[in-house]
């Protein structure tokens, strides 16, 4: 059996997509730029896209940036606030410690710049609350931001909340939905968001394309130089097959929604429910607060890529947060920000399932799983100190 | 090109010895929880050679697959040979490891080290310390 559960890595890319994306390769390959009837035509169509997209946020055509993806849309967003914070001289930033690294290394940027930036604690849920960030806002803070899920434990932030603080403090607030996008509903006006990134390839769209919604009045500053596309904020020829992809693919999320959270739920609650039953393992993140795809684990005794690999020789992709897989030699920030010790973030387990993952993959899951988790314990010296207790666990039977 | 080269993955999915020694004579452990990855192997010595060896490893497909080659280098081999056993030997055998996998073979080398002098320790067996330097596989893997 094949099954692929690392949708929150990247989907599959919908038939709609990509019949959106065919005639603007094939007939439709004008620059937009150009002035002839197929540049126009292509220059038409990535507005009707931007008219599209904003559609489905909930804010105007004009609101709507096209960028290459999310890690750009995240970096255009902050340091476009970070630039207008700085003519006012506020130079204070507000985040979380588990952000996506294409937020927090450009807040590492900023703090060589000058800026003092603030990264909140998460509780061991893997929620902020609003509170926190009304308590963090000073006199001098020019942004908060706070993603809308977690991209590893895919917790759900309280968006509105933290958008009605910044709101009523005047401050802005940028949240990074990538993995958010056209699965949980967004509505910029009610949830109070001045900046949002998303990502097209996280939503059964094409790599390679995202965009950056800013409120009006919210000025971006240019991050790539060389042209005037985009209204002179995103220099460089734009990606008309892609951004048709992307919008088709927004539009017929944000349509299946409702049927594809019932169905994702339903088989996401049974996944945790089998895997709970691995004993010496814990769900990361809340239970319920959560992604409808998404389960992650911490399994005691193991190490995570030796679980992915052998997970892979059953036809099962899935990821990892330890430190082999990571590429460096910590485990996942976002394991160690809720409070997992380092010997258990390296024996995590990411499964992100998708709109067309069956009940029998799932069953197919926990029993590989729970068979694989066992083997690797068996050979784990580290596991024969827990079960002698030469070692605490961490976690309960 | 894949991660690891079909040695390793062969390692890593059969992986040779595994398991322990309960009158083993001597066992080595290295690395720690921590880091991700621990190692332990177990030797039986009969007249200087390695009679029987035997490993545990906690960590990733690397690790295993170095602890999997390690063992079968040494088995049937006398102590001194076993001892020249380098992290490159392991590598090699691997067909190449990536560049920051290259510690795993590393606590290969050092864990059977390690079992070596706990061999002489219970036996007391006079032996040359230099052959031994103080473990660094831990500090080597989480401050590279």
């Amino acid at each position: 059996m094949q099954i692929y559960a690392d949708n929150a890595a990247t989907t599959q890319m919908s038939r709609t997509a990509i019949a959106a994306m065919l005639p603007y390769m094939e007939e439709i390959y004008g620059n937009p730029s150009s002035l002839y009837t197929i540049g126009q035509k292509a220059r038409e169509a990535i507005e009707d896209a931007r008219e599209r997209m904003a559609n489905c946020l909930g804010c105007t055509a004009r609101e709507i940036t096209f960028t290459s993806g999310g890690s750009e849309a995240d970096n255009q967003a902050i340091l476009s606030a970070a630039a207008l914070g700085a003519k006012r001289g506020k130079k204070h930033i507000i985040s979380t410690a588990f952000e996506h690294h294409a937020v927090l290394h450009t807040l590492k940027k900023l703090e060589k710049n000058g800026f003092e930036v603030t990264l909140l604690d998460v509780h061991s849920n893997g929620i902020v609350a609003a509170e926190q960030v009304a308590e963090a806002i000073r006199e001098d803070t020019c942004l908060v931001s706070v993603m809308y899920a977690n991209n590893e434990i895919g917790t759900i932030q309280p968006i509105a909340e933290i958008g009605a603080v910044c709101r009523e403090k005047g401050v802005l607030f940028h949240t990074d939905a990538v993995q958010a996008a056209g699965h949980l509903p967004i509505d910029v006006e009610r949830q109070y968001i001045d900046l949002l990134s998303l990502s097209a390839h996280k939503f059964h769209g094409p790599k390679g394309c995202g965009a950056l919604y800013s409120r009006r009045g919210t000025p971006l500053i240019s991050v790539i130089e060389g042209g005037a596309q985009e209204r002179g904020k995103r220099a460089g020829t734009e990606n008309v097959p892609a951004i048709m992809g992307m919008t088709a693919a927004l539009e017929e999320a944000c349509r299946s929604m409702e049927a594809h959270t019932a169905h994702l739920t339903a088989l996401r609650d049974r996944l945790i429910h089998g895997l709970e039953k691995i004993p010496y393992s814990a769900l990361n993140g809340d239970g319920t607060q959560r992604l409808p795809g998404n389960v992650n684990f911490c399994f005691e005794g193991i190490e995570g890529e030796s679980l992915l690999l052998l997970l892979d020789d059953k036809g099962i992709s899935v990821s990892s947060g330890s430190a082999c897989t990571s590429g460096s030699l910590d485990p996942s920030h976002v394991l160690l920000a809720i409070g997992r010790p380092h010997e258990v973030a390296h024996g995590s387990l990411r499964m992100t399932l998708g709109e067309d993952t069956t009940e029998e993959q799932v069953d197919y899951m926990i029993e590989a799983v729970t068979e694989v988790v066992d083997y690797l314990r068996h050979m784990s010296p580290f596991w024969r100190d827990l079960e002698i207790g030469k070692r605490p666990h961490v976690f309960s039977k | 090109m894949a991660l690891y080269s079909e040695k390793v993955m062969d390692h890593f999915r059969h992986p040779r010895n595994v398991g322990i020694i309960e009158d083993a004579d001597g066992i080595g452990e290295v690395g720690n929880p921590v880091c991700g990855d621990i190692m332990k192997i177990y030797l039986k010595i009969e007249k200087d050679i390695i009679s029987d060896v035997k490993f545990e490893t906690f960590g990733c497909g690397s690790a295993i697959a170095s602890s999997s080659m390690a063992t079968e280098l040494i088995k049937g081999k006398p102590i001194s040979q076993a001892l020249q056993l380098t992290n490159k030997a392991v590598t090699e055998a691997l067909d190449g490891l990536p560049a920051h996998k290259l510690h795993c073979s590393v606590l290969a080398e050092e864990a059977i080290k390690s079992a070596i002098k706990d061999y002489y320790d219970k036996h007391q067996i006079a032996y040359d310390h230099s052959q031994f330097p103080d473990c660094k596989s831990c500090g080597h893997c989480c401050e590279e």
